[in-house]
């Protein structure tokens, strides 16, 4: 711990004094915000409070002057305005009030996971744990940096870029599964990713058809065989500009080729969301089963119909921030507004029902879990995947077996997934453990929509979802183009909507490209960063991450480092001020 | 055609003012991936088509029917016709009322596969209680045939079932569809007699 509050580092010079002030937890002054006063007294008072708080902490004991006689927990706690670099987890903007609601602990799978893997598993989930924890031992050195691209290099990759949109173009919409493997298109796509069983066997391949990739997915398990004789494990090779990446999950084995940026790690990652993908269909038990009694069984037999899943994920790993940085993103929405929601789903409870999530496209709207369960961001992804990649929810009620592999990989829960009105982007999916309850479920849901719409929040939940997100120029800060900030604690985060020059699919990659190579740089698993500012050719991008929050952001190219650096300060304020909108800040259990 | 009408719950409520309440019939569509359950409950139900990506699990559409003199209410089971989801398929099968097997013309595998989920129907079914009709879908593309009329004909007439060939896509002999389940003299009685005894 030592090494933490000693070592010195840019950002600490960066964001003055009160940085340093919380990082040694000495006590800061601030003025409490008036929004905190408001939830104090219930009433739009605007006194100038006089009192001295610590920062950022949050006061879970209420003081006696409240005269509110609302629960505890019901409160708004006493935040502070202007929220600092250095906080601590927990007492960033966005953080929830009391528990979270997803787990950011590893799910058992991974803690027993063997050998080798397992470790890399522990890197993944590091990430969220903060990276000051694990300063190696050259920290001296500093671990802020700037980068400066290399000439040229963006440019030849904005070419390659384009060339493969034509080809995409070219392919027409929906899956390039006839895509002949020997041609140069095929090569030249920028993530190519490969899913086999241990005897060989093709299960997919992003591009190209399976039966023609059965000789190279051959050597891909030759490769991690013979390696595997010298009791060692393939991670990756790196060549030519190419990563190719090994996951070994029995009884599959996942490939990744790569010519972007990310990092080995981040590779990897993604293709444990695959993995993840494939046994949240079919549960680990039987998919051990079936390979324990037929080594050589073909499972795109039983993967046959959901292809498109595993595409869709793909998509939303090249686009979705969430997806990057563990965490989802909420619509936002006034918090009495969604109290109001949250509460409804709360009273349309059953006996069998574990989480009751209302979704607006890929945005949370609330989520309402039983005591003691909580969700995992990656299964929540998993459900945003399955709900935005079926078209066959939206005509009737669907009922479908599900595992959730980060909270059982043996089981199965059962869905009910349903939209609020035909046309409408909300969608409600209740979890379940009894396959029985249908009709249960089914009546939970009439309950919740008939409730909801006896309030006016539904009004206010129909416009919101209408509505755009928010602009970047909200915030009121020059330059900034566009930033992607989650809080830690919660495991949400927010973002504004795309602006103007990254409007276009390809600019959006872009720009998502960018943000994935800061990732990959701030959560090195040797070399971890705090901060990050990076001269694009088009963009200049800060990164920054503290015990509390991941920060990313982006500014056009004349914005200054000294200008970025002052945006951090701004944009925490600005969000906390924001984030009883953006962020769900008191979850509820049923 | 006259004799079915497929309408709204609201305008059924209006000319039924003395039925309280409709008469449940439990309908699940069985059948391998791709030969169009889903889109003949889309037309069913709302009298649409559209290319939908494969089903998940199971959706659950209802849609309430004016047959002479009775409101039928169907609950209508689409299910997934993905191996990967058969293990939970009899949950919807058991106590059905009308059980469509549906195979697609065009594509032979489809209908040695119906007769798979004949063979299994049979398990789960009291005569008498189940309805089967057997569909041979995607009538609208009789140059790609691969499953002539007879060859499902008789199929049906062995097994004692129902059949009809249809088109989701077109709405082609849908309405007849319809009327195979609920009018075939003999059938439209057990069918009565089934219903009345269900009456909630």
């Amino acid at each position: 711990m030592g090494t933490k509050t000693l070592r010195p580092t840019i950002p600490c010079f960066l964001f003055g004094c009160a940085d340093l002030c919380d990082r040694a937890r000495v006590p800061f002054t601030t003025r409490a915000s008036k929004k905190s006063l408001r939830s104090m007294k219930g009433l739009c008072l605007t006194l100038e409070p006089a009192t001295v708080m610590e920062a950022d902490v949050h006061k879970m004991s209420v003081p006696l002057e409240n005269g509110s006689l609302a629960p505890v927990d019901r409160l708004r706690s006493e935040r502070s305005d202007s929220p600092t670099p250095g906080l601590v987890e927990g007492t960033e903007p966005g953080a929830g009030q009391d528990s979270a609601m997803f787990v950011h602990a590893q799910s058992f799978e991974d803690l027993t996971a063997e050998g080798e893997q397992g470790q890399e598993q522990e890197e993944v989930q590091e990430e969220e744990e903060g990276e000051s924890e694990r300063a190696p031992e050259f920290g001296e050195l500093g671990d802020s940096e700037e980068t400066q691209e290399p000439e040229g290099k963006e440019e030849q990759e904005q070419e390659e870029r384009e060339n493969e949109k034509e080809e995409e173009d070219q392919s027409g919409s929906g899956r390039a599964k006839e895509e002949d493997v020997n041609s140069e298109a095929w090569r030249r796509h920028r993530k190519h990713v490969f899913v086999l069983s241990e005897a060989g066997k093709p299960i997919y391949s992003r591009y190209g058809t399976e039966e023609a990739l059965s000789s190279t997915m051959g050597v891909m398990m030759a490769l991690v065989s013979f390696v595997e004789a010298e009791k060692n494990i393939i991670r990756s090779i790196h060549a030519d500009g190419y990563k190719v990446v090994f996951l070994r999950k029995s009884p599959l084995v996942l490939v990744g080729v790569s010519r972007c940026r990310q990092s080995e790690r981040e590779l990897t990652r993604e293709l444990l969301y695959i993995y993840y993908q494939i046994i949240s269909l079919l549960t680990l038990t039987q998919l051990n089963h079936i390979f324990q009694h037929k080594q050589n069984y073909d499972l795109r037999r039983l993967l046959a119909g959901s292809e498109h899943l595993t595409d869709n994920l793909l998509r939303l790993l090249d686009r979705d921030p969430g997806l990057l940085l563990s965490a989802v993103t909420c619509l936002p929405l006034a918090s009495s507004s969604r109290d109001v929601i949250s509460s409804s789903l709360q009273a349309a409870k059953a006996k069998s029902l574990v989480f009751s999530i209302l979704l607006a496209g890929s945005r949370l709207v609330t989520l309402v879990r039983k005591k003691d369960q909580f969700l995992h961001h990656m299964d929540l992804h998993l459900l945003f995947n399955l709900v935005g990649s079926s078209s066959s929810f939206r005509e009737g009620e669907g009922w479908t077996p599900i595992c959730l592999p980060k909270f059982n990989m043996a089981g199965f829960f059962h869905a009910h997934i349903s939209y609020l009105e035909p046309a409408s982007e909300l969608c409600l999916i209740l979890v379940s453990t009894d396959r029985e309850d249908f009709f249960n479920l089914s009546d939970c849901k009439r309950r919740f929509l008939e409730r909801l719409r006896r309030r006016s929040s539904y009004q206010a939940l129909q416009e919101a979802v209408q509505a755009p997100s928010y602009p970047v120029s909200q915030v009121g800060i020059p330059e900034l183009r566009h930033f992607v900030y989650k809080s830690k604690s919660s495991g949400l985060y927010t973002s504004p909507e795309i602006p103007v020059p990254y409007k276009c699919e390809e600019e959006e990659e872009r720009l998502m490209d960018l943000y994935q190579y800061l990732h990959s740089r701030m959560h090195h698993p040797t070399r971890p960063l705090r901060s990050i500012y990076h001269c694009a050719e088009k963009e200049n991008l800060l990164a920054y991450v503290t015990s509390g929050f991941e920060l990313y952001l982006c500014f056009s190219p004349l914005g200054t480092k000294a200008l970025a650096v002052s945006a951090v300060n701004k944009l925490l304020k600005w969000i906390r001020k924001e984030e009883d909108r953006l962020f769900i800040l008191n979850p509820q259990t049923y | 055609m006259s004799e079915v009408r497929v309408r709204g719950r609201a305008e059924t409520g209006l000319k039924f003012h003395g039925e309280t309440r409709a008469l449940r019939v439990k309908m699940v569509l069985l059948g391998s991936s791709g030969v169009g359950k889903s889109s003949l409950a889309l037309r069913f139900s709302k009298d649409e088509f559209k290319a939908s990506a494969p089903t998940v699990g199971c959706a659950y559409l209802t849609q309430v029917v004016c047959l002479h003199d009775a409101t039928l209410r169907f609950e209508i089971w689409d299910t997934a016709g993905q191996e990967k989801y058969h293990s939970v398929t009899p949950l919807y099968y058991r106590g059905a009322h009308a059980a469509l097997v549906v195979y697609d013309i065009t594509k032979r595998e489809s209908f040695i596969r119906a007769q798979l989920w004949l063979k299994e129907l049979e398990k789960q079914y009291i005569p008498g209680e189940t309805e089967v009709v057997l569909v041979g879908n995607k009538m609208d593309l009789p140059d790609d045939r691969e499953v002539s009329l007879q060859e499902g004909r008789s199929l049906a007439e062995r097994g004692g079932l129902l059949f009809m060939e249809t088109s989701a896509k077109s709405g082609e002999q849908m309405n007849e569809l319809l009327l195979t389940i609920g009018s075939n003299p003999e059938h439209k009685i057990r069918i009565m007699q089934l219903l009345e005894r269900n009456r909630v």
